[in-house]
């Protein structure tokens, strides 16, 4: 059994308050839903517990099992546990999904024998196409086929918490199933699986996401309403029901769903067309 | 015994081309001229002569009228050890044929001539491999003239792996004539002060040619290169790829020209030069130019100097991987783009193991 505790988490991007006073909790086979508008530190919230450069922790504490998070370099947070599925995940020339397995296999002190047959599997699990497997990484993929790449990783590397950043965007409604029943999978495997990492019990889920359509694929226990970088809701699954009917206005003041700069400083451009527009509130 | 002497005085940073180098430090007067040690393998069945003199070993200038385009290159000619290559017209030559100068001793100057000499519709790779005795203080003046007959395939690589205390001032020449394909590839990992000048004119319509570099700098090592892409005839097509790193207290500088003339429409030249500055001590400079005479052409070029991009790093890391591991693979993929074209795929892989044990990166242990 593993808990991932953030405790009244602030952060700051460029000099501005993002994160006000975060407060969650997640533990083995739980799944939880973080939802917020434009702007409400949902990217900040995922950034700031993996540990990416230039955003500062003013104050508060993200502990796995009671151990202090944020004094770890990104590596050792991923060694200890915990796996970010990006929103747009990055491209990185000429470096084999291969050769980033082998050396993170390395790093957690698994053995690499059987490496690409678990490749194979994994990719087989997901329909990534295996021609993929030799490409590098993220390197003319599609939307779709990126995040099959980034939940076989997470497959691969059977980390005990995954935050899910906007896993339904850019990609179509068979590339999304095909990456929420696999998460789901893992969050409900049993502790005594027979998976060569078997026994950190099953996968906990966090869930960043704008808007519901993930919801359905892939269904939380919990749901989190964020605004303005704090929590200003949390309940059961029928609280996601009560968005899709109300909208964010049912949870917070006008002025405070107004987009502003800072959250979004380190994201690439939407891209136009993406399916996200058709889901918009 | 007799040192070398130039009939012109050296060039200084003044001249555009020679901006940036280190020419201010060469003394010519240390240097005794000194015959090559040149060892070829492959080849059979066409003619490779290391006895040739005269014309013979200046195919360049003989078919455009240029003189020798530097007071080096003009060295070279004097005390050339020659090395020429003659490929029939027709003739298919499968196997690379690789041209090994091993430079030994101290203040020695040697001077290589290789001369591909390529006839119509015939096929050839040439590997030149520099190396020298690891504390060797010889100055190497490499000259290597290409011609690309009409519809002839000529792909040549070179390979510097000299000791860390040469000097190389290097001079590539190639010419392509009507529908020829030329590959003119340099892998600079050694030398002192190592510099390379490519120009490759394209003298003949539906003529083409690819130009890549991968160049690695360490230590206190300078890479110098400057590149002439000469556009001389209609439809003619070129593609420059250069791609280097610098770390330690390592300098190095790139500065391409594309070259259009006025009667080379419906041209299309294309010019990329990327740089990775691995250490806050070392420094890279990046200077690309156009020189266009007429408008029916496409044409590009694109320069970067910079460290690491700080995303691939941390999605590397995100996975768990150690920054010092996440650095070299970061950085052994950036130069993949320039080994998967080179010409000999074996040289490839034992290639990008040597740039792997040069990086300083992650000596340090984990």
């Amino acid at each position: 059994m593993t808990t991932l505790e953030i405790r009244d988490l602030h952060a700051t991007v460029g000099g501005t308050e993002i994160l006000r006073g975060i407060d969650l909790t997640v533990s083995s086979g739980e799944v939880h839903a973080v939802m917020g508008p434009n702007g409400a530190g949902k990217s900040t919230l995922s950034a700031v517990v993996m540990g990416k450069p230039g955003y500062t922790v003013t104050s508060g504490a993200v502990t796995l099992d009671g151990v202090d998070v944020l004094a770890m370099p990104p590596w050792e947070r991923a060694v200890a546990g915990l796996h970010l599925v990006m929103q747009y995940p990055t491209e990185v020339p000429g470096v084999q999904l291969h050769d980033v397995m082998s050396e993170a296999f390395a790093a957690r002190g698994r053995s690499v024998d059987g490496l690409d047959e678990l490749l194979r599997a994994e990719a087989g699990r997901i329909n990534f196409d295996e021609r993929f497997l030799d490409r590098a990484l993220n390197v003319d993929l599609s939307g779709g086929e990126k995040k099959r790449n980034e939940t076989l990783q997470l497959a691969m590397l059977r980390p005990r918490i995954a935050i899910l950043d906007e896993l339904d965007s850019g990609l179509d409604i068979d590339a999304l199933r095909d990456c929420a029943r696999r998460v789901e999978d893992l969050s409900n495997e049993a502790a005594d699986s027979d998976h060569p990492e078997g026994g950190h019990g099953s996968l906990g889920v966090l869930i960043i996401t704008h808007y519901s359509r993930v919801l359905s694929e892939l269904p939380p226990d919990h749901v989190h309403i964020l605004v303005k970088g704090r929590i200003v809701a949390s309940g059961g699954p029928e609280l996601a029901d009560r968005l899709d009917a109300e909208g964010y206005t049912a949870f917070a003041p006008e002025e405070d769903l107004k987009v502003e700069t800072g959250d979004d400083h380190a994201k690439p451009v939407e891209r136009p067309g993406s399916l996200d527009d058709l889901f918009a509130l | 015994m007799p040192t070398l002497t130039a009939a012109t005085p050296l060039p200084t940073t003044d001249e555009e081309i020679w901006r940036y180098s280190r020419i201010g430090e060469l003394d010519l007067d240390r240097f005794t001229p000194t015959a090559a040690d040149t060892d070829v393998r492959g080849g059979a069945g066409i003619e490779i002569d290391h006895a040739a003199t005269g014309d013979a070993l200046d195919v360049i200038g003989r078919l455009t009228g240029d003189a020798a385009p530097d007071v080096f290159a003009a060295l070279n000619l004097e005390h050339a050890s020659p090395t020429l290559i003659t490929v029939p017209a027709g003739r298919v030559v499968e196997q690379p044929v690789v041209v090994t100068h091993m430079v030994r001793g101290s203040d020695e100057a040697v001077f290589p001539r290789l001369v591909i000499d390529a006839g119509a519709d015939s096929e050839i790779t040439v590997v030149e491999v520099f190396t020298s005795e690891p504390d060797s203080t010889s100055l190497v003046v490499p000259v290597v003239q290409i011609r690309a007959g009409q519809a002839a395939r000529v792909r040549y690589l070179a390979v510097n792996e000299l000791g860390e205390r040469v000097w190389s001032i290097g001079h590539q020449q190639a010419l392509g004539e009507r529908d020829s394909q030329l590959l003119v590839a340099t892998v600079a990992l050694g030398g002192d002060y190592a510099r390379v000048r490519t120009d490759v004119r394209l003298s003949g319509a539906g003529a083409s040619a690819k130009q890549v570099a991968l160049y690695f700098a360490g230590g206190t090592q300078m890479h110098d290169f400057r590149t002439i892409q000469d556009h001389d005839a209609p439809h003619t097509h070129s593609d420059l790829l250069f791609k280097g790193a610098v770390q330690d207290h390592s300098r190095s500088v790139y500065t391409g020209l594309i070259k259009i003339r006025e009667h080379a429409r419906g041209t299309a030249a294309f010019q990329t030069n990327r740089n990775l500055t691995l250490s806050e001590g070392a420094w890279a400079e990046s200077v690309p130019n156009l020189e266009i005479e007429t408008n029916d052409v496409k044409c590009s070029h694109a320069s970067t100097v910079g460290p690491i991009d700080e995303e691939q790093r941390f999605y590397l890391e995100s996975r768990g991987v150690p920054p010092s591991v996440a650095e070299r693979l970061v950085v052994l993929g950036f130069f993949d783009e320039v080994l998967s074209q080179l010409p000999a795929g074996d040289l490839a892989t034992d290639l990008r193991a040597r740039v792997a044990a040069k990086l300083s990166i992650g000596d340090d242990p984990r």
